[in-house]
């Protein structure tokens, strides 16, 4: 069983609760970018296994986005942080560098 | 006029606890920043109870705020007052980026009573219904079975339950499951 908490309402939000939004922290390329930058925006993503920073949304709760970074094999939850960020909060990171040392993750790591 | 209905006629069930279709209540939504302050006294000045704070149901004499999300709480009051309410809210708020909207005929609303609420509300939602994990006057927002839901604990023997009134037959089915005689598992 997933849970992960919300970071807007503060509620220990079941799996079942939540609607997943895919992959986090991507940059949009819209009209005007090269037809590279735009297909990556569009169709590329990472399908890790391990280290994962995903959006979620507290559907059935406070309607709110938030983000998470998780473990997609032993499904441990890092932390959760506001929708709001670019990248990966500090102490996120170091939450996984705990368990994953040398970790990495598209530009972060 | 016609007279205004709740979806189940006030239907009512007796079992592990009893269960009754209340209503129809007044329901008002109202998003905005929630610390600006014309927005705290459109919602208190109606309701005469204090701004809830992050999750929390503010009740007194049937009208209430209900904390709902970070930009949203739901004000409770009597069906009758609705309008009057709603135009003295939007009245309180103009020049605030605001929202005000009557939803009360979209809503159907129960109450449990007995000595097996939290235990009728648990199998139906994976929300933790202990009381560490939804304290007395706190709002939980969740589903039940596969409708979203809400409710909050008046003590520990009455609940307000809300949700859609388009699903209302169906969360008074899974209440009167929930509920049956014999289907007692003495978890709290
Ligand atoms: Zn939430």
């Amino acid at each position: 069983m997933l849970t992960l908490l919300c970071p807007c309402c503060g509620v220990q939000a079941d799996e079942t609760e939540l609607a997943p939004g895919g992959e986090a922290h991507l940059k949009r390329y819209g009209p005007g970018s090269t037809d590279d930058d735009f297909e990556g925006y569009l169709f590329m993503r990472e399908n890790p296994r391990g280290v994962h920073f995903e959006r979620w949304r507290h559907a059935n709760g406070c309607g709110k986005w938030f983000l998470a970074a998780r473990d997609t094999v032993t499904l441990e939850v890092y932390g959760t942080y506001s929708a709001q960020t670019t990248e990966p909060p500090e102490h996120i990171k170091e939450a996984i560098t705990a368990k994953h040392p040398g970790w990495s993750w598209r530009e972060f790591a | 006029m016609s007279e205004p209905v709740s979806p189940l006629m006030n239907a009512r069930y007796e079992g592990l606890v009893t269960i009754e279709e209340i209503g129809p209540m007044g329901m008002i939504t109202l998003r905005g920043d929630l610390a600006a302050t014309d927005l705290r006294r459109a919602a208190t000045a109606p309701t005469g109870v204090e701004m809830p704070q992050m999750r929390e149901a503010s009740t007194a004499d049937g009208k209430g705020i209900l904390w709902m999300s970070p930009d949203e709480v739901l004000v409770l009051c009597a069906y009758a007052d609705v309008p009057g309410t709603v135009q003295s809210m939007t009245d309180a708020l103009v020049g605030t980026h605001a929202l005000v909207a009557n939803v009360s005929d979209a809503r159907a609303v129960f109450r449990l009573t007995g000595a097996n609420v939290r235990e009728v509300l648990a199998k139906l939602s994976p929300a933790d219904l202990s009381p560490e994990g939804l304290p007395l006057g706190e709002v939980k927002r969740t589903r039940m079975a596969q409708v979203p839901a809400a409710f909050w604990l008046e003590s520990e023997e009455e609940a307000t339950v809300i949700c859609f009134r388009s699903v209302a037959d169906y969360v008074m089915g899974l209440l009167k499951t929930a509920a049956h005689p014999a289907s007692a598992v003495g978890f709290f």
